[in-house]
């Protein structure tokens, strides 16, 4: 027989939750409620006139050749940028593990990106890669390359990757050097006993135990480079030239705010939320279960 | 104590309610608008001298940005119902406004309403005719207006030898070679490329842009501007990007410093940049009319207007719109107009303004600065040439954007580039014409 405990019915938990349950309402469910509602609808910028279309925005985003062409930038401006970020914060993070002296000063100046905002962290792009007033142009020239990302489509693109994942690098580079810490020497120090080197000290034991980290960071970092990397691209492109680095979410922001076609705006940031939805379902999937170590 | 209380205390509290009922006594008018920088200091002193010629309205402007920001601010806060008395709408929302027929107050009307001195033809028929509607009606009152121009260098034109200011783009092309033969890195750029080289290019030459005369006559309008003078003068452009006679430097006026940092000898872009150019030019500068194809037209018809225009919002009390119509009449008086035209390069928008800068001898001081309205009504518009109203065209405009930028990265050829403008432009009609029908 088990044991079993019975508690009386109580409307105290009940109580308890309700702020979060009200605030979950008022600014999660509330809008995205909207934004489903008006993605059903053609209207003028004033809501003056609106007409039920049922799901003929949605048909529009479909049928239209440059929303697909703004989902495949998407997915390759995410993967590079989370992995050009995550490449880079786990080489400093390695390396700022391993330094003895003043490793404090290293890492504080290793964390600072982070504290930019991201239009601030765009702009500061911006003024180094102008192709007219820029320092980095000016230098590329000596060496016969002429940079103009305001006409090639693909150094908009460069600018923006490095721009977005130099922003992230902080932000990964504390996660990995939390999970370093977290790694019991005794398992390097037994490797190296039996005469593993430093990379190989990495490959085999390091890098498999910090899976976890690198899972979660990779949700993350796939995250921000689908919707919080929109600043960047704003102070940096604008989306151009040529449609070259406009990714979905700034195409939400475009046609919305700036085109005022808020029916085909809402259907696209309710494409939007079903990825997010998707990546969290990931995340809750295999996170939560940990990508172990055990098995 | 309590005599003090009895006599201090009410005394006080009467002084306090006095000077309370003076402030709001002044109604406040409240004015959006999207001039940054020193053209935002000039809207200020615009409504402070409003405010100090009379006690009863008090206009408070307040900056929201660039354009299309002051724009979308004001759609969402008359969806919130909290829109602001007037906002200041640039020249591609004009579809958009006239369309919302319920939010907006017709100017013309508004000032019939409240009494004030209000005649059309006191206005400059090239700036009120972007704005009028079919039968006439004036529905926002123009604020800035401007239109392209050729800017040159003319230091550069000296050393390079070139005598003549170019006329037609044959000699665009020939200025080019000698100014790169000279040592500069191009010829010419351009900013707000779509306006410019599209918009402008057609008025210029003469040749609708759409059907239903450029969209005046009906939300049924379709795109035209894929003819052959189009097509041949964005091929030659094209063309022109690979040996540096034109530079490509990004939107709006992104490419300003191509002609400040003497990259560029020459620049295509609003009359409006006079301030900035005077202001940071290190080499004498001349402003021009916008070069033609002689084989295109004989002669050039007229350029059309950019900037923007003050629409009134419904929904305030009615006694605002008294004092809404007092600010209208201060900002388009003759001295108003004149002190900002001379300062920012726009246009006067009265004719008034115009003589009256004559007068003062603004012309003969500064020359070239009547080049944008003598450009402007060269001749009397025709339904091709007095402007362009097409739905939705901040998007489309930004699809023509997009379109040549593709062409001048070599991504597209100039035909299947114009071509696709032009399809896409259309879909974004047709949705336009479904939402407001």
């Amino acid at each position: 027989m088990l044991k079993r405990v019975h508690f009386g019915p109580s409307a105290l938990p009940y109580l308890l939750v309700l702020p979060q349950i009200l605030v979950t309402v008022i600014f999660f469910m509330w809008p995205a409620s909207q934004a489903l509602y008006q993605s059903l609808l053609v209207e003028d910028p004033f809501g003056l006139s609106s007409k039920f279309v049922w799901f003929e925005n949605f048909e529009d985003l479909f049928a239209d050749p440059l929303y697909w062409g703004s989902f495949q930038r998407t997915f390759f401006f995410s993967f590079l940028v989370a992995s050009l970020s995550m490449g880079s914060a786990l080489l400093l993070a390695v390396m700022a593990d391993r330094v003895v002296k003043g490793s404090g000063l290293y890492r504080t100046l290793l964390i600072w990106p982070y504290a930019v905002a991201p239009a601030a962290a765009g702009a500061l792009w911006f003024f180094m890669f102008n192709p007219t007033l820029g320092i980095l142009p000016y230098i590329l020239q000596f060496m016969g390359y002429d940079w103009n990302h305001k006409v090639n489509g693909n150094e908009a693109m460069a600018l923006v990757i490095f721009a977005a994942a130099w922003k992230q690098i902080a932000y990964n580079f504390l996660f990995f050097l939390a999970g370093l810490h977290s790694i019991p020497k005794s398992l390097i120090e037994a490797a190296a006993i039996d005469g593993a080197g430093p990379a190989r000290r990495f490959v085999s034991i390091v890098f498999p135990l910090l899976s976890p980290t690198t899972f979660f960071l990779l949700v993350i970092n796939v995250v921000y480079a689908f919707f919080e990397t929109f600043g960047i691209v704003d102070a940096i492109t604008s989306g151009g030239p040529a449609n070259s680095t406009q990714i979905l979410v700034y195409k939400v922001y475009n046609d919305g705010f700036v085109g005022l076609d808020l029916g085909g705006s809402a259907a696209q940031s309710v494409i939007l939320m079903g990825i997010v939805i998707g990546l969290t379902v990931i995340q809750f999937k295999f996170v939560e279960k940990k990508v172990s170590y055990n098995d | 104590m309590s005599i003090l209380k009895r006599i201090v205390a009410p005394a006080t509290l009467a002084v306090l309610v006095g000077s309370t009922s003076i402030v709001s006594a002044a109604t406040e008018i409240n004015w959006w608008h999207a001039m940054g920088g020193t053209n935002g200091e000039r809207v200020n002193k615009i409504a402070d001298d409003f405010n100090k010629s009379q006690s009863d309205y008090k206009v408070v402007p307040t900056f929201k940005g660039n354009y299309t920001e002051t724009m979308t601010s004001a759609i969402a806060a008359f969806r919130a119902k909290k829109q602001p008395h007037i906002v200041q709408v640039f020249e591609v929302g004009t579809a958009t406004m006239m369309a919302a027929k319920g939010a907006v107050y017709p100017v013309e009307q508004l000032m019939k309403d409240a009494g004030e001195r209000f005649d059309t033809n006191d206005f400059l028929p090239a700036v009120i005719s972007y704005y009028q509607t079919p039968k006439g009606e004036l529905l926002s009152m123009p604020f800035n207006s401007s239109t392209p121009v050729l800017w040159y260098n003319k230091d550069a034109f000296k050393k390079a030898g070139i005598a003549k200011v170019p006329a037609t783009w044959g000699e665009m092309k020939d200025a080019s070679d000698k100014l790169r033969g000279a040592g500069y890195k191009c010829g010419f750029s351009f900013g707000y490329q779509s306006w410019v080289m599209a918009e402008n290019f057609s008025a210029w030459h003469n040749i609708p842009m759409g059907t239903e005369e450029n969209g005046f006559a009906g939300l049924n309008t379709k795109f035209s501007f894929d003819n052959a003078a189009v097509k041949k003068h964005w091929n030659n452009l094209a063309n022109w990007t690979k040996d540096g006679t034109f530079k490509y430097g990004g939107r709006r006026g992104d490419s300003l410093p191509l002609f400040i940092s003497q990259e560029c000898g020459m620049w295509m872009n609003s009359s409006a940049y006079y301030g900035s150019i005077k202001s940071q030019a290190k080499f004498e500068f001349g402003q021009s009319m916008l070069p033609y194809y002689k084989d295109v037209v004989a002669k050039p018809q007229n350029s059309i207007i950019g900037g923007a225009t003050l629409w009134v919002l419904k929904g305030q009390k009615s006694d605002d719109y008294k004092g809404v119509a007092k600010f209208m009449t201060h900002l388009s008086s003759p001295e108003v107009q004149a002190w900002w035209h001379q300062g920012t390069g726009y246009v006067p928008i009265t004719k008034a303004a115009y003589e009256l800068s004559k007068s003062q001898g603004f012309y003969k001081t500064s020359p070239g600065t009547d080049t944008a309205i003598k450009q402007l009504s060269l001749n009397t518009p025709t339904p091709s040439s007095r402007g362009i109203r097409f739905g939705n065209f901040v998007q489309i405009r930004d699809v023509i954007n997009e379109e040549m930028e593709a062409i001048w990265s070599g991504e597209k050829t100039a035909d299947v580039g114009l071509a696709d403008a032009v399809k896409r432009g259309d879909t974004l009609l047709r949705k336009f014409e479904k939402a407001n029908n």
